[in-house]
């Protein structure tokens, strides 16, 4: 019997022994299993090849540009995520239930799908890219282009992970705060955002680590140029899979597991928070 | 005895939750587990039910013991806290579910569970989802559902916990009836003891994991037995000082409960009390409340803080006013029991409560004295 | 409800500049990309489009896809049965861990899952010669990578959290007392599922299912590791990147045709979630 205060006494429900059985399972073999095969893979390589592999330029240089690019886009989508969130629960306005449905697009539409009309759009003959490219700003094939696909494909998680607790926020502390002479400035900024702050690290986090290890919809826009340094982690990863490198990919596909590890961990740790201080109020 | 625990134990990691309890329930009878929260109360009974298990003794239900058998098997209703009703079922469906697990012919089902919704006064209702319904209906739902498989003992967690209080006084003199007329023996466990005075027959009191006490209402009301039970039970304050009060001499005891109907407190230019004037001592008035039917007076009485009732229909007092005080008795208490001191001065003269009752009570005029 | 009827009458100068801003980025960076994706295809007119949906790749693309969908979403559906039920019936030590692991999937890439299959299955993976003495031993020529059962795992590993992550929230506000009360009276662990847990979830399961459909349907990076034949194992997105990649304007867009197929379905999938929502209402 565990110590669990929740779990006070035994199990009255049936079926625990036979759903632990079948989740432990089914998670090992489609989930656990395969990743622990890259790790033993890994580890089997000698310190130094393992060195020589991470310290490549090309491959410094998509790390680089997968972190640097999903930061970037996350910053974006926290703003812009958290003023969507903000119209969507706030305002009523013909066509709020139609935009809410669209937040979702990004996730409904496949990355390749994304990737190739994201690619033409803003390429130079493209919707976009044509009018830019007039003012000496060339989207597609370029940095610019990475961060506009990962916004795309980053956007949801800030406005999904926001829009709840925006629901759920007590309008009393905004009245409170009204009524002790604060401004709606000075509210926003001073109550709201900090009740807000859990829930767009939340949303940064899960944007970001959608964007470090995004494949699709990146692909096509960014032109995976290693003179440019456009190429993203998952692109090498790919490279190297089909050069047969597989030494290659598994080191650096170690690397990104880490990386999404700490990354969920945060995330984890950051909701734990949040819920144990609103269960408290 | 119908329901049994013998030497029962039970920790929740360091917490004793049941240490060494013992008692016996007769049946037919209507028992109330009292207690604060964190007594042990609800752990008893979801041992009874068998959603918990004793770490060591038995639990006995009409002669068999059962620690081993399953809940289901034991033979018992469960009306669970809030109520768990089956939120996607029919009031029909909620009440029916018990049966058909018991395999009972469709017709014979649509019988038994009209026959309890006309018990429960839910003709009519049986259609509608548990969301549709008061907390009132929710609870006669729950209370149908827990006795349609004619269980031999029904177990009610906290039972008026998740109702309005205005409700909830008429909800527990249904309840009451309404097991007399099914005749089942009950255990309900709740933190009032209001409720528990008004429902139960029995009332087994619990502190800290131990039975502090077992009797009727009227028992355990008269003549609590440990330190305990006679500050949890009535409106009670501790006092230390107990000996400076008039007519009652320092023991061998820690403290003493004084319960406001215990204090009589009259103006000093009050007729009624002429001959008992002597004994009694003056005090302040220090706070009044006013507490809907009476008012509750608070009297600083050499330092010791005295609660006392006072009907409305005597004369007004006010903050600061001093008030002549007697007290007949109090329950004085030492580490493990409790004991009734009587005022000696009143022994001495022979003058019980009822004397001082009629003391108070003007015939004439059928009112209490001013 | 009372909340938001006290804000949403009055939106003010601040509350027209938010929504304004709103309206635009959603309507740049998600509607855009949709209505690009249909121009582009019917750019060569409709008997060119029907023509490109009716190639033999394609065909084949669409019924590997279909059949990767459907496995993966039985999969994950059953799976997220079990592991909703254990999650929030249950109490238990490691359990916070436990939902961690189920949600790797989201924040790793994609293809880290295909390399992961690949150094299991593949020609260096350990699980290798197991499955070469199978084939031996019974005659049959199993092949997990570069075939079709690849495609099927790739696209259930990155499903694999869809389901259980719409059932379990719903669980946990449910609570677990209907269920003990159901056992209190001798019900069996099948027919309390049925008749009183399942109720509570049917339509966040069936949400999930078409989420998880519309997730597999698209998934890309995984199945691109895995899958290398075309006309063979090639899924609609990998026959719209071959396609994209051919680079001619007819292939292009004919990707663009193929790729409107699944722009389609990602807009059915959402007005359906936008359907279900409002019935749970």
């Amino acid at each position: 019997m565990d110590s669990d205060k929740k779990s006070r006494g035994k199990r009255v429900v049936p079926g625990f022994g036979l759903t632990l059985g079948i989740t432990i399972s089914m998670l090992s073999i489609i989930i656990l299993i395969p990743l622990a095969s890259v790790l033993g893979y890994s580890f089997q390589l000698k310190p130094g090849e393992f060195f020589d592999i991470m310290t490549d330029s090309t491959v410094l240089w998509a790390f680089f540009t997968s972190i640097v690019m999903a930061l970037i886009a996350a910053v974006i989508n926290v703003i812009f995520g958290t003023i969507l969130a903000w119209v969507l629960v706030r305002y009523d306005f013909p066509g709020r239930r139609i935009m809410d449905g669209l937040i979702e697009i990004p996730f409904t539409l496949p990355t390749a799908v994304a990737g190739i009309t994201l690619s033409k759009m803003y390429s130079t003959t493209g919707e976009i890219g044509g009018p830019l490219s007039a003012l000496g700003i060339k989207v597609s094939y370029t940095h610019l282009g990475l961060i506009v696909a990962l916004v795309f494909i980053g956007l949801p998680f800030v406005v999904r992970a926001i829009q709840p607790v925006l629901e759920k926020f007590d309008y009393q502390y905004e009245e409170a705060a009204y009524t002790l002479g604060a401004n709606p400035r000075t509210t926003f900024f001073k109550v709201i955002l900090p009740e807000l702050r859990p829930a767009m690290i939340t949303g940064f986090g899960l944007a970001l680590a959608r964007g470090i290890g995004e494949y699709g919809s990146v692909i096509y826009i960014s032109g995976n140029s290693a003179k440019e340094h456009t190429q993203v982690v998952s692109y090498i990863i790919m490279q190297k899979l089909e050069r047969l490198d597989y030494a290659g990919a598994t080191s650096i596909a170690l690397v990104m597991l880490l990386i999404s590890f700490v990354l969920l961990l945060v995330i984890n740790i950051v909701q734990i928070r949040q819920s144990r201080r609103t269960n408290n109020v | 005895m119908y329901v049994e625990l013998k030497d029962i134990n039970k920790h929740f990691g360091d917490f004793h939750v049941a240490n060494n309890v013992n008692f016996g329930i007769e049946q037919g009878s209507l028992v109330a587990l009292l207690g604060p929260s964190g007594s042990g109360k609800t752990t008893i009974l979801r041992m009874i039910a068998g959603l918990e298990n004793p770490d060591s003794g038995d639990i006995i239900i009409d002669g068999k013991r059962v620690n081993n058998i399953a809940p289901a098997e034991r033979g018992i209703g469960f009306v669970f806290q809030n109520y768990a009703l089956f939120r996607y079922m029919t009031v029909y469906d909620n009440i029916a579910f018990g049966l058909e697990l018991k395999k009972m012919p469709k017709d014979k089902i649509k019988e038994r569970v009209n026959e309890l919704l006309a018990l429960t006064n839910l003709n009519g209702l049986e259609k509608r989802y548990p969301n549709q319904l008061s907390g009132g209906q929710r609870q006669r739902v729950a209370f149908a559902r827990a006795i349609a498989p004619n269980p031999s003992l029904l177990l009610l967690d906290e039972p008026f916990a998740a109702i309005d209080a205005k409700v909830r006084q008429e909800l527990r003199t249904w309840l009451r009836q309404m097991i007399y007329k099914v005749g089942i023996t009950s255990i309900f466990v709740t933190h009032d003891q209001d409720e528990a005075v008004e429902v139960a027959d029995r009332i087994i009191i619990t502190n800290k994991g131990c039975i502090e006490q077992i009797g009727s209402p009227i028992e355990i009301y008269k003549t609590p037995e440990t330190p305990f039970v006679t500050e949890f039970i009535g409106q009670s304050a501790v006092i230390e000082d107990y000996h400076r009060l008039n007519g009652f001499e320092k023991g061998d005891y820690k403290g003493a409960v004084i319960r406001p109907e215990f204090v009589e407190a009259f103006k000093s230019d009050n007729q009624k009390f002429k001959n008992v004037i002597d004994i009694s001592e003056e005090g302040e008035i220090t706070d009044i409340l006013f507490r809907g039917n009476s008012l509750e007076l608070t009297i600083d009485l050499n330092g010791v803080p005295i609660t006392v009732h006072r009907s409305l229909e005597r004369r007004e007092v006010r903050v600061g006013e001093k008030m002549r005080v007697l007290i007949f008795k109090l329950f004085a208490f030492d580490d493990e029991k409790a004991y009734l001191l009587e005022n000696s001065k009143l022994k001495e003269r022979n003058i019980n409560n009822e004397h001082l009752e009629s003391y108070l009570y003007n015939e004439n005029t059928n009112s209490f004295v001013i | 409800m009372a909340k938001g009827v006290r804000d949403k009458k009055k939106i003010g100068k601040a509350g027209v500049i938010l929504i304004v801003i709103s309206v635009l980025f959603v309507l740049l960076m998600l509607v855009l990309p949709l209505v690009s994706v249909i121009v582009n295809s019917l750019k060569e007119g409709f008997g060119f489009y029907f023509n490109s949906l009716s190639t033999k790749y394609v065909l084949s693309a669409l019924g590997v896809t279909l059949l990767a969908t459907v496995c993966a979403v039985l999969l994950n559906t059953f799976f997220g049965l079990v592991a909703g039920w254990l999650l929030t019936k249950f109490s238990f030590r490691g359990k916070q861990f436990l939902a961690t692991l189920i949600d790797i999937p989201f924040s790793i890439s994609p293809v880290i899952a295909g390399l992961a299959y690949i150094m299991t299955f593949g020609r260096l993976g350990w699980a290798a010669p197991i499955i070469d003495s199978i084939n031996n031993t019974f005659g049959t020529d199993i092949q997990i990578v570069f075939a079709i059962p690849g495609v099927i795992l790739a696209t259930t590993f990155v499903t694999f959290p869809f389901v259980s992550r719409e059932i379990i929230p719903v669980l946990n506000t449910q609570g677990r007392d209907e269920e003990e009360a159901a056992a209190l009276m001798g019900a069996g662990g099948f027919r309390i599922f049925r008749k009183i847990t399942f109720p509570h979830i049917k339509w966040a399961t069936i949400y999930g299912v078409i989420l998880c459909t519309a997730r597999a349907l698209g998934e890309f990076g995984a199945v691109a590791a895995l899958s290398k034949t075309r006309g063979k194992t090639f899924t609609l997105p990998l026959e719209i990147d071959a396609l994209y990649l051919a680079g001619s304007s007819d292939s292009i867009t004919a990707a663009f045709a193929v790729s409107s197929l699944l722009v389609m379905i990602a807009i059915a999938v959402l007005v359906l979630r936008n359907f279900f929502e409002r019935r749970e209402l």
